[in-house]
């Protein structure tokens, strides 16, 4: 059925004779004339307005940040990717590394993870599931996601990031777009936080 | 039951004479585009390079037009590279038939579901629940049309006719909540706990998809709950159902959308989140991926020249949100799942303009344009509405409202004839007039006051009685003096509802 369906759709798309009137023009991506200062103090704005708790630390000061963004929501019982870089983590504090197929994400309060790029002018993480991030299903169930952003990593616009992540995307990898925490503004309009996703986001913007 | 379709069920203009009536959707109604509408101005105005990016995205979109069987089939093999199925089909019936096979042939009862007006397009939930199979709805308000057995008002906040007493009576009554207040904050927390355990157990999802890409294969889910997240990343299988003109080309143009769909939809620099996945991914969410395309009445716009920019939709929004007849009449008056300014050309045309009730939606606006300025993919709407109502009344005799137009043009351009007229009228209405008005015109005429009234004529005309006045008694007077001491006159009281 669907072979037949199939072509039936292709034959009538032909038949539409659709033509172009101008040859079609892709406009290229506009570069960024801003320092990167200005663009990484836009983000960590930005991502404040979308209600995540934003910190600047610098790269000494990730594991003393970490630790009171965890105890700040008393958060006790945390997951993390398993390739995360030790370094990044505050001295005996328990952590579980995630193993997909055995480890129960429902038993977490927290998450800690790197990403693969943030947006300033949309206030956005974007994490492509690579090393540091681990899978998707990690930074969604626990009720609380403390994101690691290296400076370097934020670029001014959309079309930048989406250049930035082609690579991933052709290597088939999946993206998750984070924009702060989970929000609805259904119920009358009136903005709620934390309907399925994390209720809270903590991004901490790492100078290099 | 299901959530709509797209074959009204009466026309525009019998469906808008009862929800005109009610007036607690009215003013909801109107609280949000309103504020919609002013936060979008703000959202676009912060990129420099909007119109550009308008022009982007309506020539992208033409683009695939042009080409679209190609980029059809390069998606189909890349989904099919990475490990995912693809299916076509040309109708809704076929479209559910699909669906309900991968369900079933996993022995689903249940499948949960991301908010995709596709899949209320092809009436999914009903179909399926024909077979036995029950479709819960994760998006909030979502979840609340389809508790209230009710019908979506608006593409993005499908209950927004709805105020929160009525959503905690509704939460009570149907998920057993025990809610002390209608506070929004209770209420998404009951629909949290409900939800969660449904994520975590249930094995098919089922999702519509905003954008896909040929290059990559790569499928798109817009959302600000997470529930597009849940349901994409947890249970075991996911099939996906999108229209096939929501192809793009390259990885590169979804730069486009992502910045023009958040700012004119939800007026936000970015929505919540956004979930890219292509095919499967060994250990990391469903390991088995169905993407269905569906045609349903597409390729028909796509053949007409001037409705096939209708195709470019990304279905934002923003055209309902600044319709002066939308805020008014509505989202259930255009009586399908596609409402307001995009509805009123998208609903006829995907029914070939043969269905009687929906070739009457061309005439639910009042041309003002705003719809045309608000589109971020600069969608003609007002061209092709007008391009519509010609093609639906082209084969349709002179009717008796062009008739009276024309004689009343005759009659106009003459004072003596217009004056003649006006006293034969006069005489004339006495039997139709009630209560000040003209509620029905006899025979042919009816037509006119089917949606309007038409006001009685007065005992005097305006002639007649500049004709009869006294002198004009000379300006001056005590109430003028008080004004011109300076004193502030009384401010007018403002009309407002609460
Ligand atoms: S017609 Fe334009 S404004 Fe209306 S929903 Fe579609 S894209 Fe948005």
């Amino acid at each position: 059925m669907s072979a037949e369906s199939r072509l039936d759709i292709l034959t009538r798309i032909n038949r539409a004779r659709a033509r172009e009137a101008q040859p079609f023009v892709r406009v290229p991506v506009r570069p960024s004339t801003r320092p990167h200062g200005d663009v990484v103090e836009q983000f960590a704005e930005y991502a404040a307005e979308y209600r995540a708790n934003v910190v600047r630390v610098d790269a000494g000061g990730l594991p003393g940040a970490i630790r009171d963004a965890l105890a700040a929501r008393g958060s006790e019982r945390v997951v993390i990717p398993p390739d995360l870089p030790t370094a990044w983590l505050p001295a005996h504090l328990p952590v579980t590394g995630d193993q997909p197929g055995t480890t129960d994400l429902t038993a977490f309060q927290a998450v800690v993870t790197g990403c693969a790029a943030a947006v300033a002018e949309s206030g956005t993480v974007v994490l492509d599931h690579g090393p540091g991030q681990g899978r998707r299903a990690l930074t969604l169930v626990p009720d609380h996601h403390v994101c690691v952003v290296w400076e370097a990593q934020v670029v001014d616009g959309v079309p930048e990031a989406v250049a930035r992540l082609a690579e991933s995307v052709r290597a088939g990898r999946p993206l998750t777009w984070i924009s702060g925490p989970s929000a609805t503004s259904d119920i009358e309009l009136s903005r709620v936080e934390g309907v399925h996703g994390p209720r809270a986001l903590d991004i901490l913007i790492v100078g290099d | 039951m299901s959530a709509g379709g797209i074959v009204p069920q009466r026309t525009f203009q019998e469906a808008a004479r009862a929800t005109l009536a009610n007036a607690q959707m009215r003013r909801n109604l109107q609280h949000a585009t309103t504020t919609i509408r002013e936060k979008r101005l703000r959202a676009v105005a912060e990129l420099p390079d909007w119109e550009d990016l308008r022009i982007q995205g309506a020539a992208i979109k033409d683009h695939v037009m042009a080409n679209l069987g190609d980029y059809l089939l390069d998606l189909e093999a890349a989904v099919k590279a990475r490990g995912g199925h693809v299916h076509w089909a040309r109708d809704a019936l076929e479209a559910r038939e699909i669906v309900a096979g991968i369900a079933s042939s996993h022995g689903a009862r249940e499948v949960i579901k991301v908010k995709s007006i596709t899949t209320d397009e092809i009436e999914l939930n009903g179909g399926l629940a024909e077979r036995g199979i029950h479709a819960i709805e994760t998006d909030l308000a979502e979840l609340i049309v389809q508790l209230s057995e009710d019908l979506p008002s608006h593409i993005l906040v499908p209950a927004i006719h709805r105020n929160r007493a009525e959503i905690r009576d509704l939460f009570r009554r149907k998920l057993g909540a025990e809610l002390l207040t209608d506070e929004p904050k209770q209420l998404a927390e009951a629909a949290r706990l409900y939800l969660r355990e449904k994520f975590l157990t249930t094995k098919v999802a089922v999702s519509g998809a905003n954008f896909a890409v040929a290059e990559t294969g790569t499928i798109c889910v817009v959302e600000s709950e997470g529930n597009g997240r849940m349901c994409v990343t947890l249970p075991e299988v996911l099939v996906s159902v999108m229209g096939i003109e929501k192809v793009l080309p390259t990885w590169q143009d979804m730069a486009v959308y992502l910045q023009l769909l958040p700012r004119s939809s939800t007026a936000e620099r970015m929505n919540p989140y956004t979930s890219f996945w292509s095919g499967v991914t060994p250990g990391d969410g469903p390991q088995e991926f169905h993407l269905i395309l569906l045609d349903n009445g597409r390729t028909d716009v796509l053949a007409d020249e001037v409705g096939r920019q209708t195709l470019r939709c990304i279905r934002c929004s923003a055209c309902l949100n600044v319709c002066p007849v939308y805020e008014r009449a509505g989202g259930h008056a255009y009586g399908s799942v596609y409402p307001g300014p995009i509805g009123a050309i998208l609903t006829p045309q995907l029914l070939h303009l043969e269905n009687k009730n929906a070739n009457t939606l061309p005439w639910a606006s009042s041309l003002c344009g705003a719809c045309y300025d608000a589109c971020p993919v600069k969608i003609n709407i007002p061209e092709v509405l007008l391009y519509l109502r010609g093609k639906i009344t082209e084969d349709r005799p002179l009717s008796a409202e062009d008739t009276l137009f024309k004689t009343a043009a005759w009659v106009m351009s003459e004072p003596h004839r217009f004056e003649g007229a006006i006293k034969l009228a006069r005489t004339g209405q006495g039997p139709l007039v009630k209560q000040g008005a003209i509620h029905a015109l006899p025979g042919m005429l009816g037509g006119w006051t089917d949606t309007r009234d038409l006001p009685a004529f007065p005992p005097q005309t305006f002639r007649e009685w500049w004709r009869g006045r006294p002198a004009p008694a000379m300006r001056g007077t005590e109430g003028n003096a008080q004004a011109s001491e300076g004193q502030p006159l009384a401010p007018q009281r403002e009309e407002r509802s609460i």
